[in-house]
């Protein structure tokens, strides 16, 4: 059984969009040694600055890059998943089971990052900004100030990942009742019904008997 | 009153802009007797469109503060789509906006596809256009009927539910589902056409056309609708977008942005000739008049989708198992209620790491406490009404 993924076409890829360039061109100039890392993801601007710098790198994009429109602010945990059973095919995000963090596009310093994406309804550009946040003790600068409707999108990443964002307004929760335990979209808060019973619809990729796959590179 | 200054600079509205905690405002309220009410709109009300909460502070009939209240129909999405794999996802996302489920598909399958580097075949991508587009009739023209309703005409409403209900028929015969269709694969589409349906289709589109000029004739021409609609709840272009707000509630702030036109080409979209409508008023009048238009303008797509409908199959090749290769995307598709977008990161299996859903709705709606503040009770269900949200939408 092969299920070798198909390759995405790398030639191209390597070339960064000139757009993706000039904007990275840009914010390295405004905030120096605040960028740690930035990549061309499918065509899009991925940048990623030091924490220090995550309110600027907003105040930048909408003042010089023009990006007047907040599409979202999340978090998110690089931690795997480990289930205290070591279940096979408890994460199935991770073709093998995973025993230490390993970071996507850009990279990370550490389990918790939070990320936001402009763009411009003008220039028709677009800038996701990530910014590392220190596991211990997670706090980042909020955006609320630069973009109002931030405010939402910043209660939300407050109580999913226990984010806390100096300068918010008023954080509260947005989805969750008052008095709830715990940082929901945190890899290790437990889905419980996952926990009752493993997720039966793994059985659903093993072949039907006596069909053959003629197109499907099986 | 011009609203272009936060209401928080006119006369009479020394709100703070982040005390719009309720309950300490009312202690406030108390201690310095100043009568004001707090009015609890929902979470059951008609207004409402599902369970949002809007706890709205009054002075005599006007709004001095508001906050809604959501997460009563939180079914926490983010955290399910990394317990599934990537074809089991569209049966979730298919729930986000109910009104327009097959819209809500695209974006994520296309993010996977993006990933694995497969593209559809032209014909799966036309089906695909013309069922986005169908899904976007369906839900606008609900709209374009029950805005009516907020006003107090009965008689849209009907026409509205009547109308899409050929619409849904359409759906429901090219992918089985009215409302949830989960016909997009990693690769195309389930199914082709059925026999007929072209033909059935191109009358629907001449029953909506029409139905659109009733509505401009009833609604968009009356005077107590324009009364009641004209200069309420306007939104400013840089406000607006600073919050996040999308689609043509954007639009009818004046900004000509659509990410059918100017995003990163998704569909079969830069093949088709279409109008990007745009109102300079940016009040519920304008929300109301450019989805009318932008009604016209799908079905305008749908038409000449099915005059070019190319042939050849539906589905490319792709591996029996799928398998995302690692990475992280970010798609973007303009959907009906506005901008909807995924952010998939991938480790290279069968499930995602972490998908971020961004909706339209929630930012739409994100922009309600600055919004209604200075406004009349009773226009506050039309700007509710005119900002149409989908809850599932807000709450995902």
């Amino acid at each position: 059984m092969s299920d070798d993924v198909v390759a995405v076409e790398t030639a191209e890829a390597d070339i960064p969009d000139p757009v993706v360039g000039v904007l990275a061109a840009r914010l390295g100039e405004a905030l120096g040694d605040g960028i740690l890392a930035w990549e061309d993801s499918f065509g899009t601007l991925v940048i990623r600055v030091k924490p220090d710098s995550w309110a600027p790198a907003a105040e930048f994009a909408k003042g010089e890059l023009e990006c007047d429109y907040l599409s979202f602010i999340s978090g998110i945990d690089w931690q795997p998943v480990t289930r205290p059973d070591g279940q096979e095919g408890s994460d199935l995000s991770a073709p093998v089971q995973p025993t230490e963090m390993t970071f996507g596009v850009t990279g990370s310093a550490g389990r918790f990052q939070v990320f936001g994406h402009v763009q411009s309804t003008s220039r028709h550009w677009g800038v996701t900004i990530k910014s590392d946040v220190d596991e211990t003790d997670p706090r980042i600068a909020s955006w609320v100030a630069i973009y109002p409707g931030a405010d939402w999108h910043e209660r939300e990443c407050w109580e999913m990942y226990g984010i806390v964002f100096d300068g918010h307004p008023s954080l509260r929760n947005l989805y969750l009742p008052g008095g709830f335990e715990g940082h929901p979209l945190r890899k290790d808060f437990p889905l419980l019904a996952r926990e009752v019973k493993p997720w039966p619809g793994l059985v659903d990729v093993e072949p039907m008997p006596g069909v053959v796959d003629a197109e499907g590179g099986e | 009153m011009t609203t272009t200054q936060p209401p928080s600079q006119l006369p009479g509205f020394e709100v703070e802009p982040g005390s719009l905690n309720p309950l300490a405002d009312a202690r406030l309220a108390v201690e310095l007797d100043t009568g004001d009410m707090i009015l609890n709109m929902g979470p059951q009300h008609p207004a409402t469109h599902g369970t949002l909460r809007l706890v709205v502070r009054l002075d005599g009939e006007r709004v001095i503060a508001a906050d809604p209240v959501i997460g009563y129909m939180h079914r926490g999405y983010e955290k399910l789509t990394e317990f599934r794999t990537y074809p089991q996802i569209t049966t979730l996302i298919n729930r986000i906006d109910w009104l327009s489920s097959f819209a809500n598909e695209v974006p994520f399958i296309h993010a996977a596809e993006q990933l694995m580097g497969i593209e559809a075949p032209q014909r799966a991508q036309h089906i695909r256009t013309l069922l986005t587009e169908l899904s976007r009739i369906a839900t606008i023209y609900l709209f374009l009927g029950e805005m009516g309703l907020q006003v107090g005409a009965l008689t849209p409403a009907f026409w509205g539910f009547r109308d899409r209900e050929h619409v849904l028929n359409l759906i429901e015969g090219a992918t089985g589902g009215r409302f949830h269709p989960n016909f997009n694969r990693i690769g195309g589409v389930k199914d082709d056409l059925p026999w007929g349906w072209i033909v059935e289709c191109r009358a629907a589109m001449k029953r909506i056309l029409d139905g659109c000029d009733d509505f401009e004739d009833v609604l968009v021409g009356n005077e107590i609708f324009q009364a009641r609609t004209r200069g309420v709840g306007i939104i400013p272009a840089e406000l607006g977008a600073a919050y996040g707000v999308s689609g043509a509630n954007l639009r009818a702030s004046g900004v000509d942005w659509d990410l059918r036109r100017d995003g990163k080409p998704y569909l079969s979209y830069n093949e088709l000739d279409f109008k990007v409508w745009t109102h300079q008023d940016g009040d519920s009048f304008a929300r109301y008049w450019v989805r009318l238009q932008e009604t016209r303008e799908s079905v305008r797509m749908v038409l000449q989708l099915l005059d070019g409908l190319a042939s050849g199959p539906v589905m490319a090749k792709v591996p029996r198992i799928i398998k995302v290769p690692a990475g992280e995307v970010w798609v973007e598709t303009e959907n009906p209620l506005g901008q909807m977008g995924y952010y998939v990161v991938s480790k290279g299996a069968i499930g995602p790491f972490r998908v971020k859903i961004r909706s339209a709705s929630f930012s739409n709606v994100s922009i309600l406490p600055w919004l209604l503040r200075g406004l009349y009770v009773p226009d506050v269900v039309t700007v509710l009404g005119s900002l149409y949200f989908i809850l599932g939408d807000i709450d995902r």
